[in-house]
């Protein structure tokens, strides 16, 4: 049996993996409010987008992610021009019923081009080394993965707090109708938040092909950890969500640890746990008025 | 003198409410115009019009600079050089002082007002620039909303009820600036209650009531009487 040092280390870097399927997620609902209930289903898509680049190109996986991105990124541009923008208003109900079909057409879209058949990216001796640091085991992939959580956090942190972008994806997200009296068109801006989301959503696509199985209908199981570390987090805040990531990966691996049935559902019951005890999450963005 | 503005047969609604009837007005280059009426005259729906945000309305001919707004986005028509100080300030709450003045710039037009000339205009800014705006006081939000508006270098500035709720010192230190704004020939539009100081600033006066130009003009060609009762839709006392 593992020690407990290797549990926790592992939960943190599984952690790390659940905070990239998460933060397109948190990104979107905070500029703009919406939820898009086919974020998980464009999370399988950019796997099965990774699986055909390197079908056809004879490169390593981990370098599809270059493929990957600038494409997910500009579908989600037009996405959010030609579907999203129109969704937004006064009816919250609009959005989510319609998500919810473009995720139960995704689904079948993918089925139809990919079948049902389980797939997984080779990326070779990687995903087995390992070092050990005193006691612990640290798998290099997982090491990898967490360690784009890490840098994707701190790119979008870097973004929204220390760029012109930045500024006006806050202020967009404060008040999307006053902005247009600065000459900005928070339509545009939607569509930008949208391309920066799908590129994590392609970034998180690829890692997770990589380090295991999937198929076409993986995608809602993944927008539910997603929520769940979104919410952990506390809604709209990058750090939040990369700790809410990590908060159900350590769930998830001390679960398994004592019996691998229990590892989802570990993680659930945190989630609950952490809703009943602080039901605006671990971080709050601060109240401003 | 060119209208920099024109309006012809402007109707606004809300749902099926109709809340601006045929309204004609037009404001010719550095202009100053002031709207008056009471409370839901559509003083605030006048201004939202023309600025785009308020999409539910229909025009004649609604121009600025003689190029139709009336299909543009809001964000296109500042662009264009016309831009709204709104009802309420309504700053950005997560931004700071200086990035609510600087957000002005994705407007895209350069000219005379740019940060250093916003703080000295407003010097009680300069020492706040780092600070969220939800920390400022009631006249110095007035103050970041103005400079925010003004960072877009508009030819034409609208102004909605910028004095409201504010302590009348703070209120006059506010429209002392206007003179310096005025100065770079910018045509003015405000909302403002307190008709005196109306009647005082402005060239020429416009008063709503239930939608509708009851009256137009320089304050001087009208009576007491004759604006009371525009306003009012009563004879006044
Ligand atoms: N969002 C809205 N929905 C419905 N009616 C509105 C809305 N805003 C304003 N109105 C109505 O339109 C009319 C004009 O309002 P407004 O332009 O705000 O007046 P003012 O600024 O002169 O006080 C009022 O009768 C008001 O009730
Ligand atoms: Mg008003």
């Amino acid at each position: 049996m593992a020690s407990g040092a290797d549990v926790i280390v592992q939960g943190i870097l599984l952690g790390g993996l659940y905070a990239l399927f998460a933060m397109g997620l948190s990104l979107v609902f905070g500029v703009m409010r919406l939820v898009n209930l086919a974020h998980g289903d464009f999370i399988v898509a950019a796997a099965f987008a990774a699986f055909c680049v390197v079908s056809v190109l004879p490169i390593h996986p981990f370098l599809a992610i270059a493929a990957v991105v600038p494409f997910m990124a500009g579908l989600g541009y037009l996405i959010q021009l030609g579907l999203f923008n129109r969704l937004l208003g006064k009816d919250p109900l609009r959005p989510l019923l319609v998500t919810f079909g473009v995720s139960v057409v995704l689904q079948n879209a993918l089925l139809m081009t990919f079948s049902a058949d389980t797939r997984r990216l080779s990326a070779g001796s990687i995903e087995t080394q390992s070092v050990d640091v005193g006691s612990v085991t640290i798998g290099v992939y997982p090491a990898v993965v967490f360690a784009m959580a890490l840098a994707v956090t701190m790119a979008l942190q870097w973004i929204f707090y220390s760029t012109a972008l930045g500024q006006r994806l806050r202020a967009t997200s404060d008040d999307p109708e006053i902005v247009g009296l600065v000459g900005v068109d928070h339509l545009r801006v939607f569509a930008i938040a949208s391309a920066i989301a799908f590129a994590v959503i392609g970034i998180a696509g690829v890692l997770m092909a990589i380090r295991g199985n999937f198929d076409p209908f993986m995608g809602p199981a993944r927008l539910l950890v997603a929520f769940e570390a979104v919410i952990i987090g506390g809604l709209g805040n990058f750090w939040g969500t990369l700790v809410g990531g990590i908060v159900i990966g350590l769930a998830q691996s001390i679960g398994a640890a004592i019996d691998p049935a229990y590892q989802t559902i570990a993680g659930h019951i945190v989630f609950f746990a952490v809703l009943l005890l602080r039901p605006d999450g671990l971080f709050p963005k601060v109240a401003h008025q | 003198m060119k209208p920099l503005l024109h309006v012809e047969d402007l109707n606004a609604f809300y749902g099926d409410l109709q809340a601006l009837f045929g309204v004609d007005f037009s404001v010719g280059e550095g202009e100053c115009i002031a709207v008056i009426g009471s409370n839901g005259a559509g003083k605030s729906t006048l201004l939202r019009s023309v600025t785009g945000l308020h999409r539910g309305r229909s025009a004649k001919r609604l121009s600025l600079a003689g190029a139709e707004i009336s299909q543009r986005a809001a964000s296109e028509i500042v662009a264009m050089g016309m831009t709204l100080v709104p009802e309420g300030r309504r700053l950005f709450s997560s931004l700071t002082v200086e990035e609510n003045l600087t957000i002005g710039r994705s407007a895209g037009r350069a000219g005379y007002w740019n940060l250093s000339r916003i703080y000295e205009l407003f010097p009680t800014l300069l020492e706040l620039g780092g600070r969220p705006v939800t920390k400022l006081s009631g006249g110095q939000q007035q103050m970041v909303a103005m400079g925010r508006a003004l960072m877009t270098n508009p030819n034409l500035l609208l102004c909605d009820e910028i004095s409201l709720g504010l302590a009348p010192v703070v209120v006059k230190g506010i429209y002392d600036n206007f003179a310096r704004v005025r100065g770079q020939g910018t045509a003015v539009i405000i909302v403002e209650q307190d008709i005196g100081r109306a009647l005082s600033v402005a060239d020429r006066i416009i008063c709503l009531r239930k939608g509708a130009v009851m009256l137009s003009g320089a304050p001087a060609s009208f009576t007491r009487n004759q604006i009371a009762e525009a306003y009012f839709g009563v004879e006044g006392e």
